[in-house]
């Protein structure tokens, strides 16, 4: 048992609606109490999907519990199937159902539909969202093409097979789904930009995709693993069943598009494509190496998010944006293991964990400038006073905007210069409206595009410095046993003047030398005492 | 009653469960906490009906059972054991822990007022420990709220005193406006259920006259009656009339002069009925739908009808309690479809085929039928907005005209741009 006051991810079978609703033709009947039909309302409100999620929820209740729940799934079944006539049908259970086991899967198996009927088993009481869109996916992918007569195509396999077939060469694009960060466009820009190379798109999925779509997968030349939370496992059944190969860079950033396209260039045997396009195509590069962008040397980020989205960030942050990366993680036990590997190149420690308040402990003991992280980690950088941008799902309906924003590509990384700066500039400038809070020109209540962070982060700040000089509200032992230091109005005044993204640190820092070097009082000595002494 | 037309369907429902009400009840009793033994469903789905604002510190929170919780019950009472533990000791401000039962505990048969039982001994009155199911197998979106109080109702306690007692949670402002009328009324003491501090709770007994706020309070309703109160039949305090008959209840109960209960409210209502006309102008002969969700569906129907003007197409509700409901339908036009539980595929047909104006539904049929080209209102907006009384009669139906304004401007801006 597990006390969780907040969720990164759902329970698998949304993973499982991610699948059925961003695909076409297919319909998914759940085994589920009437309260999991709130998961509709991801769909329709936070992706603002003007159609229903193509499900049918049992919405068993106790009374049926009594008597036959097997005949109560198989009228949803047989009625779902004559009003929507899926071209392909999954049949699934939510957390509830798994513990009556009346097994729908094998009912529907059983009833003599004519479309390929897949059964899928989440273990929800194990596993989460992701987890279980991966499953669907694969499950989908495999139950589809055994429907097909196997041909023995899987040893033949070449991706070079275009060459001497006289066309150009294609590729699947896997994993994109709904309630994914930013897929739609993700799918747009790659099109457009493996176009450019003369490499055709031949099959998208599971977004937009029909069930006839993935019987044509083994056609292509090769998978594009775009989000391997999603798509790994299936592009690893590929290969394994059809000797499809599959690329395993994600095309987020300058550098990852470039890397990307030479791993494509290469599994395609293609000549190498020319190494400086992104400096000609994307203007990160340009923008990043502008003067401007000197204030940007340094800063430091915390990041936070999904593994495939965090890791992208970490490169990008740490290797086109001169930024310092000061604290990486995921919630996303599935791919701990690269986020591991990704934190370790970067001299950190990898934060693999899915309690919201250990990640906001870790960034505000990080002390960073910039946080990109989740919808929460917003919430969470609000609460520091620390500007954010969100990289990565979850997301708030306002992470799905309305104009054209992909992640991946070269766009995607002219995107993400903005969306990160942007953040950064508004903190400088209610920074340097602090500075200047009391020279006359300043009007009160005038704010910045920031709006009501000002006020909520002075609040916070408040908060902070009385749980800091309250000793009763300080959870370690061995610090209320001590006197805490007392903060003269001078000392109070010199830290006033630190900016305040690191305000916390240093009061913190300062607090803990005081106590170690034994004076009461904190003046302006001792805050400069401090900072030599913490940098040293 | 006998005039509306009493329906019943059946099949796929679109109704949240009872967890839900944990949503407005945590903010309703800040030293509460609310701990749900369930699944990370049961955690997704509470976290998304409140929408995003989550507190650093927020006073509902998830018991996720996990596969070994799942195999032995013994291990599992241990293990809630724990988590409360860690949570109490964490968390000292809570002085009432409500454990929320779910489909999954109740099919596991978890049995939450035993596990209460055993650590209310445990803890020994520092912090007191409730159970009630949420379940989704059991209880659907307001009716959560019903089982919270039905909890409390045995903690009241006893009083002979002549009181009155408002039940159902509303919004805090809202209440201190109906109690000062009742105190003008002449009501000597008025208190509520749930209160504002969990710990402060209104007494009970004969002499207390209840006045239920919201319509799906069935059990805790018959609880206080085994108390010894006496529940007033009225309708709900949604409306200008609705609310002047639910409050004339309680003064006809406590016996105070119809005269002077007239001078008090009629300015009220000839203040609401200026401040409702242009929305009833907005709102007259158009047609409603309310498919089922809150239990709210009745007396705004009756609501919209009377004093809005509005066509009813048809009201849903999850469930009818006939005897809570008998002074809401007496008011409800003839031949009124009144539709029990759901087939929200059915439901849906129906909407398509008679086109209404505006369509009450849940978050998730919301956009959908936008898309469709029909206005709609969430109706879980309806249980967060300050609704009741006659003084926020115009505020209620422009909750309702808003909508179909919106979508006047767009067509013109549409109209002008072609
Ligand atoms: S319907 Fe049951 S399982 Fe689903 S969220 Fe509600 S209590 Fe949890
Ligand atoms: S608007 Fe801002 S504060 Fe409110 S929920 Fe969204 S991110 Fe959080």
């Amino acid at each position: 048992m597990e006390l969780t006051l907040w969720t990164y991810e759902g329970p698998p079978h949304v993973g499982a609606m991610r699948i059925a609703s961003s695909m076409e033709g297919v319909h998914y009947v759940l085994h589920a109490p009437q309260g999991d039909t709130y998961a509709d309302l991801l769909f329709t409100m936070i992706e603002r999907r003007g159609r229903r999620p193509p499900v049918t929820y049992t919405t068993f209740q106790a009374r049926d519990l009594g008597g036959d729940t097997a005949e109560l799934v198989k009228g949803h079944l047989r009625e779902a199937v004559e009003r929507f006539n899926p071209e392909a049908l999954l049949v699934g259970e939510s957390c509830t159902a798994e513990l009556i086991q009346d097994q729908p899967g094998s009912l529907a198996s059983g009833m003599g539909f004519n479309m390929p009927v897949v059964g899928i088993e989440l273990p929800a009481y194990s596993k989460k969202e992701n987890w279980g869109a991966s499953e669907t996916f694969y499950q989908l992918v495999r139950g589809i093409l055994s429907k097909q007569p196997s041909e023995e195509s899987g040893v033949s396999h070449s991706p070079a097979a275009w060459k001497s077939e006289g066309r150009r060469p294609r590729v699947n694009l896997l994993g994109p789904t709904l309630l994914g960060f930013r897929c739609r466009d993700d799918i747009l820009e790659l099109e457009k930009l493996l176009n450019q190379h003369g490499i055709d798109v031949h099959v998208v999925a599971p977004l937009e995709a029909r069930p006839a779509d993935l019987m044509r997968l083994p056609n292509a030349d090769l998978n594009v693993c775009l989000y391997p939370e999603i798509a790994e496992a299936t592009c690893l059944w590929l290969e394994r069943n059809y000797g499809m190969p599959f690329s395993k860079t994600v095309p987020i950033g300058v550098g990852a598009t470039k890397d990307f396209l030479e791993e494509l260039h290469q599994l395609l045997e293609m000549p190498a494509p020319n190494p400086g396009e992104g400096a000609e195509q994307s203007k990160l590069p340009w923008y990043s190496q502008s003067v401007d962008s000197n204030y940007l040397t340094g800063k430091r980020v915390f990041i936070f998010g999904d593994g495939t989205h965090a890791i992208a960030a970490a490169r990008i942050a740490d290797q086109e944006l001169g930024f310092k990366v000061v604290g990486l993680g995921t919630y996303s036990r599935e791919m701990a293991r690269p986020v591991r590997a990704a934190a370790k190149e970067l001299g950190l420690e990898a934060l693999i964990s899915d309690d919201y308040l250990a990640v906001e402990a870790a960034m505000a003991e990080a002390a960073p400038e910039l946080v990109l992280g989740t919808q929460m980690e917003r919430h969470s950088a609000k609460r520091l006073g620390i500007p954010c941008a969100v990289i990565s799902t979850p997301m708030h309906v306002q992470d799905v905007p309305a104009r054209y924003s992909p992640q991946m590509g070269w766009e995607g990384a002219n995107v993400i210069f903005d969306s990160w700066v942007h953040p950064l500039m508004m903190g400088l400038e209610e920074h340097l409206i602090g500075m200047f809070r009391h020279d006359f020109e300043f009007v009160d209540g005038h704010q910045s595009h920031l709006g009501h962070l000002g006020g909520h982060q002075s609040q916070t700040e408040q908060q902070q410095s009385q749980a800091a000089t309250n000793p009763s509200t300080q959870s370690n032992a061995d610090s209320s046993s001590e006197e805490s230091p007392l903060w003269t109005p001078e000392g109070e005044a010199e830290l006033a003047k630190i900016p305040f993204f690191v305000r916390g640190k240093v009061r913190r820092n300062t607090e803990k030398y005081a106590r170690q070097a034994g004076c009461r009082r904190i003046d302006s000595e001792t805050v400069y005492d401090a900072k030599v002494h913490f940098r040293a | 009653m006998g005039s509306t037309t009493l329906l019943k369907e059946s099949g796929p429902r679109e109704v949240f469960c009872g967890l839900t009400s944990i949503v407005w009840l945590h903010r309703r009793m800040p030293d509460a906490f609310f701990l749900v033994v369930g699944s990370r469903t049961c955690a997704h789905l509470i976290q998304s009906a409140a929408g995003v604002m989550i507190f650093a510190e927020p006073r509902f929170g998830t018991a996720i059972l996990e596969e070994r919780d799942l195999a032995g019950l013994a291990d599992a009472h241990e293990e809630l054991d724990r988590v409360v533990n860690d949570l109490l000791a964490r968390r000292p401000e809570i002085r009432t822990l409500f454990l929320v039962g779910s489909c999954p505990s109740e099919v596991i048969k978890l049995d939450l007022a035993r596990v209460a039982e055993r650590l209310n001994g445990q803890l020994q009155g520092g912090v007191r420990v409730l159970n009630y199911s949420g379940s989704g197998i059991e209880t659907t979106f307001t009716q959560g709220e019903d089982g919270a109080l039905k909890a409390m109702v045995p903690l009241m306690p006893n009083s002979n005193e002549a009181q009155l007692l408002l039940v159902g949670t509303m919004a805090n402002a809202v209440e201190d406006r109906l109690k000062h009328l009742f105190e003008r009324l002449g009501i000597p003491s008025v208190s509520s259920l749930p209160p504002r501090q969990s710990t402060d709770l209104p007494s009970v007994g004969p002499g207390t006259r209840v006045l239920l706020t919201q319509p799906y309070l069935t059990d805790t309703a018959r609880e206080l009656k085994d108390r010894g109160a006496e529940i007033l039949q009225a309708p709900f305090p949604l409306g200008a009339e609705g609310s002047r008959l639910w409050m004339e209840a309680a003064a006809k109960a406590f016996g105070i002069n119809g005269s002077h209960v007239a001078t008090i409210l009629e300015p009220l209502m000839v203040r609401a009925q200026k401040a409702l006309s242009p929305y009833k102008e907005q709102l007259a002969g158009k047609r409603i739908f309310l498919m089922p969700e809150s239990q709210l569906e009745i007396p705004l129907a009756r609501f919209l009808h009377r004093e809005c003007g509005m066509e009813l197409v048809e009201v849903g509700v999850p469930y009818l309690n006939r005897d809570m409901m008998q002074s809401e339908l007496e008011l409800l036009p003839h031949n009124t479809q009144v539709m029990e539980g759901q087939h929200v595929e059915k439901q849906l047909d129906r909407v398509r085929e008679q086109r209404p104006d505006l369509v009450v539904c849940g978050m998730g049929l919301a956009n959908p039928l936008e898309a469709e080209e029909i206005a709609t209102k969430w109706s879980i907006e309806l249980i967060f907005s300050p609704i009741h009384g006659i003084d926020q009669a115009a505020d209620l139906a422009e909750l309702f005209a808003r909508p179909l304004h919106r979508r006047d401007l767009l067509n013109n801006q549409l109209l002008v741009s072609v």
